[in-house]
């Protein structure tokens, strides 16, 4: 290429006339007259006269003087004007017509804002699988998006509605309303799913007070718009504009429906999680260890860490049963049924439920041990268990203890001069064989010792500071000999730590430790807290 | 090396984390309740504790003047009392257990309609509640309707009860900066389940630069300040998810990743170079050995921790820390030097690791 891009191109008006150009062209002179337009020119500014001033459109008339590209309105249509500045001063003006491209702009604009609120919605809906929360987030976005308040109403059996508010200062408020649905036109038709009612058939003037925020002022126009649930509505959110602000469109109307649609599926989830959660919390309180404390002046405490950190129930289990008619003593039950987790928890309660019936007999040890092995090989369940029994009974300052093992670790006595000492007891694990042994031990704890009950999930940590090493038993009895003298809790949370610790952030079984303490101040009756203790002489 | 550094998880000097002795009211008037109840958990006589704080009520005090400036004023000297070796862990242990029995002795409050409901928990792996324990009961006190889930809390329970109680923010403890990238993931997925959260206790720094760090909407010095933040005004409802590295753009250098993966064999590794340079080693007995190989465990903990959070004073702090305990048991500070050197010597591709050990290592020259 020779030519130079700056040298203006001659002749081109010349060969391209005005008149055959494809758009609107106005050919101004140097003081600003029409010196020539064109027919499409003509029909778009009917007021032009060639040889008069440029006068209309205002922003072409201001804009002439420069020759830089200026844009605007012509009637309902958008233009730019386009100039070239010819070799005798005069100018020509082409005006294209941007409507088409102009809207488009601006819907994509729009339509980029909605899609951003609707992935922000979706995000922070997705955030909590609480219903309240849920609720509340959606009135709030809606405030924020879409309205000036807006009111998330869930389904309910009963009389009253639950309402969630958000008012125009952004203020959360929940309520219970006693008012039938039906007093608001589309509410109760939205609470059973039905499709919105446009929001141009609700005179905003019907709406009840309870529905407008204190102080919100007169309500303009009212959506009401279902949530439509995962298979059953999830109830509704009602949006209001003040007197002032322009109605919903119909796109805003659409808009509030995907709203509704992914608030309504949260708050479906959300449901959904509770219900379920209702019921596994219901199941399960039967099976989760039972919280222990001081029986008949003898301390005790139990620690409980299942296998796998989601879950609260295993196979390991105990059971502190207090005197009762036929029972004089304190029985303690602490046992391991072989596996993990549910199914292995849901042995456990099968366990401690037969234990329990059998109380009366737990004046003899071998008996009881027999009919729970009879219980355990004659049910479907496939599972053998080890547990270790201790009647517990108060005598003057000490306590008396019988132990009887089933195939468990033997308990570890814990004397004052930190001495730690296995009882002397043994037998048969349950659930196996048709005949069991047992060998009971008879055991006396003076103030301030402690008998000591596991499961092997102590034992068998692996871990420590090379990795992969079991705890064993020595290093249980170092730790348990460390703990002369403690109050039973402190024994059980300094057994559980030292555990803990040796795990790391490594897998390990289910982990069960039971302390039964007698207590160092000789006292005579259960402190609960309340009263003032009262001491022997 | 030592037959014993120190057990940093028994020390109860970091029991005064998260609930730190808050500066008392009158001292003058609980100054006497808190030496006498001192004197009867020194004896380990629960009753008379017992019988302290029921006096101290009823001679008009204050419950939550009892619960922070007589019961947690224990509390902290208890950690003094260990560090200065006049206690052993029986001892402490015990007293623990009874201070932590003596707060039932508190008066119950129904909670104030429309206060709020809060969740108090430690962080997974954090065995000490005392603190945690201390704020739930202060903000029970205050009208809060409060949900204590105790020790060692594993992230996964503490999301499943936020989903189903939905509290209006979670006060989470920590008094360990080992445990600050456990603390990191159970304030992102608090936050992740649009809950607010508020750290305390001593592994977040003296003035909250870690809870500010790893990104939690609030922080408390104590468990006045976690109560009266908490009754200023709602704390604000995070409202996008985010993840660790968002915080912590640092962690992009996988450091603290390829650290903590192989901190086992770090640990190994260095307690055999150890066995080959201190002839004396070969002459320790197996429980003095595995002591040295925890005392390792420590120091490498604390390095993961430091890299973690990128600062050199969380090991720096820790040395200091374990210097003046050491000094207490008449063990030389100096004798960790050699386990640094070591662990240099591994970690030499490691650009922040050696800085924090050099920092380390500065912190000691000075030590006897």
């Amino acid at each position: 290429m020779t030519s130079s891009p700056a040298r203006p191109r001659t002749g081109a008006v010349s060969t391209v006339s005005v008149a055959s150009a494809p758009c609107p062209v106005v050919v101004l002179d140097a003081d600003g007259n029409i010196a020539e337009l064109n027919d499409a020119a003509g029909a778009l500014l009917p007021a032009a006269r060639v040889g008069q001033p440029l006068s209309f459109p205002a922003w072409l008339a201001a804009g002439r003087t420069r020759p830089v590209p200026v844009s605007g309105e012509v009637g309902d249509r958008s233009f730019s004007a386009q100039p070239s500045v010819l070799a005798d001063g005069r100018t020509v003006w082409w005006l294209l017509d941007e409507t088409a491209h102009r809207s488009a702009v601006a819907e994509l604009a729009a339509e980029r804002g909605r899609t951003r609120f609707l992935a922000e919605a979706s995000a922070a809906l997705l955030a909590s699988l609480n219903l309240d929360r849920c609720m509340e987030v959606t009135a709030r976005l809606a405030t924020e998006h879409l309205a000036d308040a807006a009111l998330v109403i869930s389904p309910t059996a009963g009389r009253s509605l639950p309402v969630v508010a958000c008012d125009h200062r952004r203020e959360l408020r929940r309520s219970t309303v006693s008012e039938a649905p039906e007093s608001v036109p589309g509410l109760a038709e939205a609470l059973r799913g039905f499709p919105p009612v446009p929001s141009r058939w609700i005179d905003p003037a019907t709406a009840p007070d309870w529905l407008i925020p204190a102080g919100f002022g007169e309500v303009g126009s009212l959506v009401i718009t279902p949530l439509p649930g995962l298979g059953v509505p999830a109830g509704a959110l009602v949006l209001l504009r003040r007197a002032q602000q322009d109605a919903f469109t119909e796109a805003e109307e659409s808009l509030a429906g995907l709203f509704a649609a992914r608030a309504g599926a949260a708050m479906s989830a959300a449901r959904l999680y509770a219900e379920q959660n209702s019921i596994s919390e219901t199941l399960m309180r039967e099976l989760l260890p039972p919280t222990l404390r001081q029986v008949e002046g003898v301390e005790f405490a139990g620690g409980y860490r299942a296998s796998r950190d989601t879950e609260r129930i295993g196979g390991d289990f105990y059971d502190v049963h207090p005197p009762a008619e036929d029972s004089p003593e304190t029985l303690v039950v602490l046992g391991d049924v072989a596996g993990k987790g549910l199914e292995a928890a849901v042995l456990t309660g099968k366990i401690r439920n037969t234990l329990h019936a059998l109380l009366p007999m737990a004046d003899d040890h071998a008996r009881m041990l027999r009919l729970v092995n009879n219980a355990m090989r004659t049910s479907h369940h496939t599972r053998f268990a080890t547990l270790v029994m201790a009647s517990v009974r108060r005598e003057e300052r000490e306590v008396a203890l019988r132990l009887t093992s089933a195939g468990h670790p033997a308990p570890l006595i814990i004397r004052r001069d930190g001495t730690v000492v296995e009882a002397d007891t043994g037998g048969t694990l349950i659930g196996v064989l048709p005949a069991i042994t047992s060998r009971t031990a008879q055991v006396r704890l003076a103030p301030g010792e402690t008998c000591l009950l596991f499961t092997d999930g102590v034992t068998e940590a692996r871990g420590g500071p090379l990795g992969d090493t079991m705890f064993g038993d020595q290093r249980l009895k170092r730790a348990a000999a460390e703990c002369a003298g403690m109050p039973a809790q402190a024994v059980v949370e300094r057994i559980q730590m030292v555990t803990s610790q040796w795990i790391g952030g490594g897998r390990h079984d289910d982990i069960a430790v039971l302390a039964i303490t007698a207590p160092r101040g000789a006292h005579l009756s259960a402190v609960d807290g309340a009263t003032r203790g009262r001491y022997t002489a | 090396m030592t037959g014993r550094i120190t057990d940093i998880d028994d020390a109860p000097g970091r029991h005064r984390v998260g609930a730190r002795l808050s500066a008392p009211h009158d001292e003058g008037t609980s100054g006497p309740w808190a030496d006498k109840l001192w004197a009867a958990v020194r004896a380990g006589d629960e009753y008379a504790a017992v019988d302290v704080v029921t006096d101290a009520l009823a001679a008009g005090l204050e419950p939550e003047a009892v619960l922070l400036d007589v019961i947690g004023a224990v509390q902290h000297k208890v950690g003094i009392e260990w560090a200065a070796n006049r206690m052993s862990v029986a001892d402490e242990h015990a007293a623990t257990a009874i201070n932590d029995r003596v707060i039932a002795v508190l008066p119950t409050r129904r909670p104030v309609s429309g206060r709020g409901r809060i969740t108090v928990a430690c962080v997974d792996q954090e065995w000490h509640a005392l603190p945690a324990r201390l704020v739930s009961e202060t903000l029970r006190l205050r009208g809060w309707q409060v949900d204590y889930l105790g020790a060692q809390v594993p992230t996964a329970h503490l999301i499943s009860h936020v989903h189903r109680t939905g509290p209006d923010a979670v006060c989470l403890s920590s008094s360990l900066p080992t445990r600050l990238p456990l603390a990191h993931s159970a304030i992102t997925a608090v936050q992740a389940a649009g809950t607010p959260v508020m750290a305390g206790g001593l592994a977040f720094g003296t003035d909250g630069r870690y809870a500010r760090l790893l990104g939690a909407d609030a922080w408390a010095p104590d468990a006045r300040a976690a109560g009266d933040r908490l009754a200023a005004g709602p704390l604000t409802r995070p409202t996008l998810a985010h993840q660790a590295i968002d915080d912590l753009p640092h962690l992009g250098d996988q450091e603290y990743t390829l650290v903590a993966r192989s901190s086992t064999r770090l640990v190994r590794d260095t307690f055999q170079r150890l066995e080959q340079q201190l002839p004396a080693m070969r002459d320790y007995s197996d429980e003095q050995r595995e002591r040295t190989a925890e005392d390792i465990a420590h120091i490498v903990g604390f390095l993961t921790a430091a890299l973690y959070v990128d600062a050199d004073e969380v090991f720096t702090g820790f040395l200091a820390w374990t210097a003046e305990v050491l000094t207490a048991r008449r063990v030389p500070a100096r004798s960790l030097l050699p386990c640094l050197d070591l662990l240099e010597e591994q970690l030499h591709d490691f650009p922040r690791a050696r800085r924090i050990l050099d920092a380390g290592r500065t912190e000691l020259a000075s030590r006897p």
